[in-house]
């Protein structure tokens, strides 16, 4: 079969890091093709380079056998290549028509828009390939599956016959990641070539015709779907023996640091976002919260930090009311949180190391002395995280926006530790780090559950939360509807609890 | 039946005016006076409006290519100053044509500021502002002293367009023929409601300026310019998601740069318009006092749309054009309760949207308001001056949370950056 | 660039600096600059304060103008011993700046009004409204007519009230001070601001809430900093310092005049633009502004160039410095970026 893509010898850099590295990759015509890797492989820069966002600095691209360099996604675009981002690139306040013809629109005389044939050419598109919307519907109106669709829409309006999506599938529920999946076979029987980017390895196995994995800027190897597991792709991208989050010997004690008790929180869309929920966390215990995302688990997190608030429903830490209790009376209490977005919600980027390790604990010893920061304080204190976590940073002196992404959460893992709470909320805490930075975490976590530490953990990352916790719940629409023993559950029983597959009497 | 809110916006902002005027006529028989609802009202009602207006037009053409632009007031000043030198060196429209070109070349320094530099626009707009009277002044005292006539804070007069009135409406002429004047005839008829309404309507067809007609045409302008041709299009995406745009091969950092200047070409003509004949009739140093801001808030109050920001314009405009021929204040006294019964209003629209804060908050205001009107008989001057402030606080404090700016307007763009 | 523009005008840009900077050396000048950059200094640290947390706090005009009137005129009402007046004078003006500011504050916690144009409506409120209102009815020897062309300004100060001038002091150091030069005891006052500022920002758990707000505004209110009250705080205490710089020109004159000296307000945001919100950097640019304001006269007196070219030259000055500052920042977080991935490969 002919070749519709073929990267040579790709090469990108990056001040004082090489992203791809003498890449290769080909795609054969009306083939679905998976790239895998972890984050930070170059999966993303390659597909920049495809796309034109971004040039190579050596080897050589050919599209349909031709060899192409493209300066900008408008001459991708016209080669026939269209990309569909992971996060999308659509304007809340237009319509569907305006985001889709916007660069490609059809004009009369003086400018003026054609809508009329926007949207009848708009309209032979969509049910040529299957997908319905509507033109005149404001983006912001739509579900998520249904803004995907447009993304798709757009770049098929411009008559791409490449197709490459980044992270598909991140965003979405399972039923519209089966519609996607539906559309994507439907788009290959037409003709088309489909490229995706996906680390969810269960996914890529299902649906790629061909697989190549990237590691650390290099292409490892390329493989079909039938020759490989899952765990054998995990190991590809990893490149070594995964380390496992499995706990041995139980800590669970009787003592309960924290109990929510029917909470439940609602937003101004008078939606129900967190419904009667309760549960009990022992010391010495990591409870797991599973669920898709979006099922009300961050809500849930947040209102028990205290940045949302709860319609109903109590808080109780330590035995003390904290329901209604400020973000700052709860830490001082002996909650501690890491974060699922660390760069937004849990650094100061531009501030040195030392105030980024003050933060949320400036009110207390040995940060503060009275109403005066504590400098000296602070400085011992960060040097014994820096130390004691392994944030490899030159001094505490440099801005937290230096260091690495796995650093960055080794100083929060640390910070949040070493302040001693009782209950630890932690939110994705190994999101987005490099396998060494993961394991690190872990072990962390799993030496102050011997201490004493509850904690909660919301986690995206099956293994990891059936590895580290004591007890599982799965939230789904907000509500718990299963309580499950990490002893006796596979990672594919979750999964399918966390869709609502399958189901149990919650405890 | 179609619910309120999706009546076609000219036809709202139609009705919104209708319930104005019988708001004012009503107020205006209460306190005695017919000056609410006059010809001449009307007229000043407008003149006032347009630098408003255009100021306001202007800020849209930059915020919705998301430049917040505060440096309006700036860019008007070297409108004022243009445009008063331009027509009394070369002429009447030369004047308006220099002071275009004067506050253009003020939103050039903007966006080369924001866009290029990537500094943060409301520190640009107010470094604008504050080099703006400075370039006037040096300009003045090169220039305008070498004048007779002039001085460093004031131009001599300053020749004006002309003006038309239109036929049969307001009875203007046709050649030589004077038309018959149906809205003038109406308004003599003292039919409640109508004959005010035909008042106001006569007053802004009367002697309006050729300037004047320019801008109240630019508002369907705008409003086709940037809904339905590509140009507009592609404009707003910079506002709303500049990233979606680079990625389908907008030139951004184009757009954004049109877009600025194109304000500030607005701010320099409104600057031209208050220098000219209708407003001032010559150069004063100081003189824009603030409508630039008042034409920011016209936008907001729009909520970035063309037909808001006119009803807006005509909003703030009307009590300047109000106080000014007051001299017994019984206008100005007739305008506290006004404010007090649109609080009233507010207040029941709260309540039928159950927001209790709302209702109670407008309730408060309203009542204060009207205790005001009932104690006292004059009231200072300075209320006139403050009243579209105050107006624009008031409407902010109501309705700030439902109005929609662009999504990405005020940041700070920089190419690549996905 | 300011030369460029002299140039143009038809003058010489050296002869012109020269001549303003040996007038400046002048004894008597350098106490004028001082008294300017007095004022200055004051206004740009209460524009800092907001900036140091994103907030744009553009009616220091509206709030040091209100504040000075009632300060004088309550001032004038009281006679106490002369460190309890003066610092009633000074809590009445900071007190009438806080609270003015402070509502502007209120209304974005509580009504989402954003605070760059409710400060800019409340400003012409102020200055078009309540202090053109106030000077009237408050006009020494009672209210007056409107129609009247004649005005003075507020009921004069007791002695008591008014903060003595430093000349003892320069003229201990130097040698006494012609033309009637007084050097204003406001300089202490804005001293101790400074120092104020200076310690609050930096050393207290309120600076490190205030300045987190500023840099990640989720993630200070994720580690405790309670974000509606900080708004309130910080909108208050800029208004508070912003209510302190009239005091400069009341205490000289002993009353609140009915044509005050205009522009410190906005002058002052552009200070502490220049100064980058750092309590020594404002000194600097309140220095630099105050002595553009004070030369140009100069430069009218010997002819080397028109005395408006100074305020194109400020207005170019910050223009210039803003976009410097950003061209600095993009450079140094290129050279952290490369410096943190080599870092990183390094490991």
């Amino acid at each position: 079969m002919a070749l519709a893509i073929e990267l040579i010898d790709i090469t990108k850099r990056f001040p004082g890091v090489v992203a791809n590295d003498h890449v290769e990759l080909k795609v054969e015509e009306g083939e679905i093709h998976a790239v895998c890797g972890e984050n930070g492989a170059g999966k993303s820069t390659l597909m920049k380079v495809l796309y034109g966002m971004l040039q190579a600095d050596e080897g050589t691209m050919k599209v349909f056998g031709r060899e192409v360099r493209f300066a900008s996604p408008t001459e991708a675009i016209n080669a026939g290549i269209g990309m569909v981002h992971q996060h999308f690139m659509l304007a809340d306040q237009l319509t569907v028509l305006e985001n889709v013809i916007l660069g490609a629109e059809p004009v009369r005389t003086l400018g003026l828009i054609d809508f009329d044939e926007a949207r009848a050419h708009l309209k032979t598109v969509a049910e040529a390939y299957g997908l319905f919307i509507d033109p005149d519907d404001l983006v912001e109106e739509l579900e998520v599956g249904e803004r995907q669709r447009v993304e798709i829409i757009k770049v098929l309006y411009r008559g791409a016959k490449i197709l490459i999506l980044d992270e598909p599938t991140a965003v979405l529920v399972p039923q519209e990641v089966e519609e996607l999946f539906r559309n994507m076979r439907d788009l290959k029987k037409d003709g088309s070539t489909i490229l995706f980017i996906d680390h969810k390895l269960d996914e890529v196995l299902a649906i790629a015709d061909t697989i190549t994995v990237l590691r650390q800027g290099r292409t490892v190897s390329t493989v079909k779907p039938n020759e490989v597991t899952a765990h054998d792709l995990a190991e590809l991208m990893v490149g070594s023996e995964l380390p496992t989050p499995a706990t041995t010997e139980s800590t669970v004690t009787s003592e309960v640091a924290l109990e929510v008790s029917g909470l439940t929180i609602i937003d101004e869309d008078e939606r129900v976002l967190v419904d009667d929920v309760s549960f009990r966390v022992r010391r010495g215990e990591v409870l797991g919260i599973a669920g898709v995302e979006g099922n009300g688990q961050t809500e849930l997190i947040e209102a028990m930090v205290g940045i949302s608030p709860a319609a109903r429903g109590t808080i109780t830490l330590n035995g003390r009311d904290i329901t209604r209790a400020p973000v700052r009376q709860r830490r001082e209490q002996g909650i501690g949180y890491i974060p699922q977005d660390r760069q937004r919600e849990g650094l100061l980027l531009p501030a040195p190391l030392w105030e980024n390790a003050a933060l949320g604990h400036q009110t207390q010893p040995p940060f503060s002395r009275g109403p005066w920061i504590d400098r000296k304080g602070a400085r011992r204190r960060t040097e014994a995280i820096k130390e004691e976590f392994d944030v490899r940073a030159p001094d505490v002196d440099v801005p937290a926006h230096a260091l690495s992404g796995g650093n960055q959460q080794k100083l929060i893992v640390g910070r949040e530790m070493m302040a001693e709470p009782s209950v630890l909320l932690a939110a994705h805490p190994t999101r987005g780090i490099d396998v060494g930075a993961q394991a690190a975490v872990w072990e962390d976590i799993k030496a102050a559950r011997r201490a004493g530490l509850a904690t909660v953990l919301v986690s995206a990352d099956l293994d990891e939360l059936i590895g580290l916790s004591d007890t599982i719940v799965v939230m789904l629409r907000g509500r718990i509807v299963a309580t499950l023993d990490p002893a006796t559950v596979t990672p594919r029983d979750l999964g399918a609890f966390m869709t609502g597959a399958k189901s149990a009497g919650a405890a | 039946m179609k619910r309120f809110s999706e009546l076609p916006a000219w036809l709202r902002w139609s009705l919104y005016a209708a319930v104005g005027v019988l708001l004012l006529t009503v107020v205006q028989t209460l306190e005695g006076t017919d000056r609410l609802t006059s010809v001449t009202s009307s007229q000043s009602m407008l003149r006032w409006a347009i630098p408003i207006l255009l100021a306001g037009l202007g800020g849209l053409y930059s915020e919705r290519a998301g430049v917040v632009n505060i440096g309006l007031e700036g860019m008007m000043i070297l409108g004022t100053w243009f445009g008063a030198w331009g027509a009394i060196t070369y002429g009447a429209w030369w004047g308006i044509v220099a002071g275009i070109v004067g506050g253009a070349l003020g939103g050039l320094l903007h966006a080369v500021a924001t866009v290029t530099f990537g500094v943060d626009h409301i520190i640009s707009g107010v470094a604008v502002n504050i080099l703006a009277p400075g370039i006037t002044r040096f300009l003045s005292s090169e220039i305008l002293t070498n004048i007779p006539g002039g001085s460093i804070t004031q131009s001599p007069r300053v020749p004006g367009v002309g003006s038309a009135t239109i036929p049969f409406l307001a009875g203007g002429t046709i050649g030589n023929w004077t038309t018959p004047d149906l809205f003038g005839w109406l308004g003599t008829q003292k039919w409640f409601f109508i004959s005010n309404f035909a008042n106001l309507l006569k007053g802004v067809m009367t002697r309006v300026s050729w300037v004047t007609v320019i801008a109240l045409l630019l508002v369907p302008l705008s409003a086709w310019l940037l809904w339905r041709t590509r140009f507009g299009l592609r404009l707003r995406i910079c506002g709303e998601r500049p990233e979606a745009g680079e990625a389908q091969g907008v030139d951004v950092y184009r757009y954004k740069y049109i877009g600025v200047v194109i304000s500030g070409a607005l701010a320099g003509m409104a600057g031209a318009f208050i220098a000219s004949p209708e407003l001032s009739g010559i150069y004063l140093e100081g003189q824009t006092t603030g409508r630039g801001f008042i034409g920011l808030a016209a936008l907001i109050f729009g909520n970035w749309r063309p037909i808001g920001v006119i009803g807006g314009a005509l909003l703030f405009g009307y009590p300047f054009g109000i106080g000014l021929r007051d001299l017994d204040g019984s206008a100005s006294h007739a305008l506290i309760l006004v404010n007090a019964i649109g609080l009233a209003a507010v207040a029941i629209w709260a309540f039928t949207r159950s927001k209790r804060t709302d209702t109670v908050l407008a309730l408060v205001l309203s009542g204060i308001f009207a205790l005001w009107y009932i104690t006292t008989d004059v009231v200072p001057d300075v209320w006139i001056n403050i009243l579209p402030f105050v107006i624009v606080l008031l409407v902010l404090i109501f309705f700030a949370q439902r109005l929609r700016p662009p999504a990405a307007d005020g940041l700070s763009y920089r190419k690549g950056q996905t | 660039m300011s030369s460029i523009v002299l140039v143009l005008s038809g003058s010489s840009p050296l002869r012109a600096f020269a001549d303003m900077f040996e007038h400046a050396s002048r004894l008597e000048t350098m106490v004028d600059i001082l008294n300017r950059a007095t004022p200055l200094y004051i206004a740009g640290v209460a524009a800092a304060i907001g900036f140091r947390m994103n907030l744009f706090n553009i009616g220091v005009e509206g709030q040091y103008l209100l504040a000075a009137i009632v300060a004088a005129h309550l001032g004038a009402m009281v006679t106490l011993t002369p460190v309890l007046h003066v610092t009633f004078i000074m809590l009445v003006a900071v007190a009438v700046g806080a609270a003015y500011s402070g509502f502007a504050g209120v209304l974005k916690v509580t009504r989402g009004v954003n605070e760059v144009i409710s400060t800019i409506m409340l400003n012409a409120i102020a200055i078009s409204g309540l202090v053109a209102y106030l000077i009237r009815i408050w006009q020494a020897g009672g209210a007056i007519d409107p129609g009247t062309v004649q005005r003075v300004g507020t009921a004069p100060i007791p002695k008591s009230g008014l903060l003595p001038d430093l000349n003892v002091i320069v003229e201990s150091l130097t040698r006494e001070l012609r033309q009637g030069k007084t050097l204003t005891g406001v300089l202490l006052v804005a001293i101790v601001v400074g120092i104020g500022y200076h310690v609050l920002v930096n050393r207290t758990r309120f600076g490190f809430d205030l300045r987190a707000s500023g840099v990640n505004p989720f993630a200070a209110s994720v580690g405790g900093v309670p974000p509606k009250r900080m708004v309130v705080i910080a909108m208050a205490l800029s208004g508070g310092v912003a209510g302190l710089v009239g005091l400069t020109e009341v205490m000289l004159t002993g009353y609140f005049a009915a044509n005050p000296i205009r522009g410190l307000g906005f002058t002052g945001i552009a200070v502490a633009l220049l100064g980058r919100n750092h309590p020594v950097g404002i000194v600097f640019a309140a220095l630099i502004f105050a002595f553009l304001d004070v030369s140009s006269g100069v430069l009218q007196f010997t002819g080397a160039a028109s005395r408006e070219i100074v305020v194109i030259m400020q207005g170019v000055i910050i223009l210039a410095a803003v976009v410097a500052y950003e061209i600095a920042r993009r450079a140094r977080e290129k050279e952290e970026a490369h410096a943190a991935a080599e870092a990183m490969v390094a490991a």
